[in-house]
């Protein structure tokens, strides 16, 4: 397993594999559901939509501008487009097609990217994507998710189905251990407290959710209560949410598979410097590039594991004791 | 092409010209030659050619048009205003804040806006995209894409060419508005992008060529277009001159991206015969 000795739980359930059986699920209800992809539809198991339903199915090949810009044209002839490749070139090659012909007509067109973050592992930095959340934050009409297990990843996907405009959601080469157990049913803009806790709140997105977690045990033998809030909408962000826990436990973390830079830990920050000036660190990948590796080696290595946050929580409750 | 309809045409690109310029030179900025050179195209579609109904802006049934080279937003804003999508008074509102009309064609703030655009390269895909739907829902319209010739430069034109022909898209029929100048200046100084014709071939384009001045020829090309369905997407190269009709503007690469002052349209309109329709601002 790419996640090794990170990951204690054996409920391991693949995002892009939750994505695929969904987008089938729904298809077969929803007739105006079309699926594009930019030759990646074995990685992103668009494949699996291609066997079931060949006719709504597009592949656009290796050109990730033409495939948002058709995306677009679809949703302007009533279709609901999904469109799927890794991270990096959903969102970096494609960025400005998909602020012009999405976001400002903003047309509902679902951007399901598959190996976002470091966890991409062995093809290193050209493929690793750690800016995507700050790429698509930055578009206005845009909402941003990145689940932390199949249950939010299925639940915002159905949700998606109603949304007048664009969406991106991220997920990601590894399995992911599930953290959400029913009948949680996770929602666009509402985090999930996961663990209540009143000395500190972790707010994570995607695999940090269960790292932060993992943490929090952790923690109770440092006699620390952390609360664990799963924020797997970066934009529209959970105010209320993070407002109570900054409120109430008084030191937030943030947690993510990105680059501390605009992106889950900027987010929060932007919002509590404004509505609870609070101290917060946040965890992520500090403005640099990883390399090749298993994705358990490149997570110690950005410092974005259990025992990581861990430190930093206990550092940060010190520094706030000072 | 009858006469009589060819006049009636030729009479409505006049009125055409003369609002564009009346607009701009009302706003104070905007795209001036890129939008004259493509009159005729699109009084043509507008006129003749597209099946769409103003009073039902979205009517599913409707021909497409993406305006792939936005920056000429006047001439399509002047054809939709003419043909009752919005009021004429709206023309004079363009680029202002209490206007519909933006700098560049917007499909949520403008009836009669089939897609967005402004930054060039993207519209052939939309374009592409909005056929692929319509086939999908088995309807028979039509979709049309203007480009610029300059435009060509940007590599997403060159994938949506291959997806175009890859995925038949023989309902698309796109205009490249050849006026053979860029903001920088000549096309084929600045980034030459000929042979245009043997490229749209090579991506598997039924390609022709025309004068984009010349309603018989732009009918005939179209009417050629739409008949021999082998399942190609169609271009039309266009060779038109940036600035047409007004002499001190054609082939003027300053006038890519500046409106005439209140002098230069005057002159204008006495060499076209048109109405100044606004008053000097101090």
């Amino acid at each position: 397993m790419g996640l090794g000795d990170l990951c204690v739980s054996k409920d391991l359930v693949g995002l892009r594999d939750v994505y695929a059986e969904t987008l089938i699920e729904m298809a077969e209800e929803n007739e105006n559901i079309v699926v594009l992809d930019a030759d990646l539809s074995q990685s992103t198991r668009t494949a699996r939509f291609a066997a079931r339903f060949p006719d709504r199915f597009f592949n656009m090949g290796i050109s990730e501008q033409d495939m948002i810009g058709t995306a677009a044209g679809l949703a302007l002839s009533g279709k609901i487009p999904f469109v799927s490749t890794f991270a990096i070139f959903e969102t970096g090659r494609a960025w400005e097609q998909i602020r012009l012909s999405l976001c400002l007509s903003k047309l509902p067109v679902k951007l399901v990217a598959s190996h976002g973050g470091v966890t991409v592992g062995e093809d290193g930095a050209s493929h690793h994507c750690i800016e995507d959340a700050a790429l698509m934050r930055a578009l206005p009409n845009m909402t941003v998710v990145i689940p932390a297990d199949s249950c939010e990843m299925k639940n915002i996907l159905i949700e998606s189905l109603s949304m007048k405009g664009p969406l991106y959601v991220r997920g990601s080469r590894e399995k992911f251990p599930t953290v959400h157990c029913p009948p949680m049913k996770p929602r666009i803009g509402k985090a999930s407290v996961l663990k209540d806790g009143k000395d500190i709140a972790i707010v994570a997105c995607g695999l940090m959710v269960d790292f932060s977690l993992q943490a929090a045990e952790m923690l109770k033998q440092d006699g620390i209560d952390a609360r664990v809030i799963s924020m797997a909408t970066l934009k529209p962000i959970d105010e209320e949410t993070i407002v109570a826990a900054a409120r109430e436990t008084g030191a937030i973390v943030t947690v993510e598979e990105h680059s501390i830079i605009g992106g889950l830990g900027s987010a929060v920050c932007e919002l509590l410097s404004e509505k609870c000036p609070t101290l917060v660190k946040r965890i992520g990948i500090y403005d640099t590039f990883a390399a090749s590796g298993l994705p358990c080696e490149l997570l110690k290595m950005c410092g974005l594991t259990p025992k990581d946050i861990r430190r930093n929580v206990i550092e940060m409750l010190n520094k706030r004791h000072v | 092409m009858e006469l009589a309809e060819q006049k009636r045409l030729y009479d409505l690109a006049k009125k055409v010209r003369v609002l564009i310029l009346n607009m701009l030179t009302n706003a104070g900025s905007g795209h001036t030659g890129g939008s004259l050179s493509v009159v005729e195209i699109l009084t043509y579609l507008y006129y003749s050619k597209m099946k769409h109904r103003p009073n039902e802006p979205t009517w599913p049934e409707r021909d497409r048009l993406v305006l792939s080279k936005g920056h000429a937003a006047p001439c399509l804003y002047v054809l939709l205003s003419l043909n009752g999508y919005f009021p004429q008074e709206e023309l004079f509102k363009l680029r202002r804040i209490d206007g519909s009309l933006q700098g560049h064609p917007d499909f949520k703030r403008t009836p009669g806006v089939d897609a967005s655009t402004g930054s060039l390269g993207q519209g052939l895909s939309v374009a592409n995209g909005i056929a692929l739907g319509l086939r999908l829902s088995g309807r028979d319209s039509r979709v049309y894409a203007v480009l610029g010739d300059g435009e060509l430069q940007e590599g997403q034109v060159w994938e949506a060419a291959m997806s175009a022909a890859h995925y038949k898209l023989s309902k698309v029929l796109a205009f490249v508005d050849a006026n053979g100048l860029q903001i920088d200046g000549r096309v084929e100084d600045i980034m030459n992008i000929e042979p245009i014709v043997d490229k749209w071939r090579a991506f598997g384009w039924n390609a022709q060529e025309i004068d984009g001045h010349d309603f018989q020829e732009i009918d005939n090309a179209v009417k050629r277009a739409q008949v021999s369905d082998n399942g190609r997407p169609n271009v039309i190269v266009a060779r038109t001159t940036k600035g047409k009709g007004i002499s001190f503007m054609e082939n003027n690469v300053r006038y890519h991206g500046v409106a005439p002052t209140m002098d230069e349209l005057r002159r204008a309109m006495q060499e076209i015969g048109g109405e100044v329709l606004i008053e000097e601002k101090n």
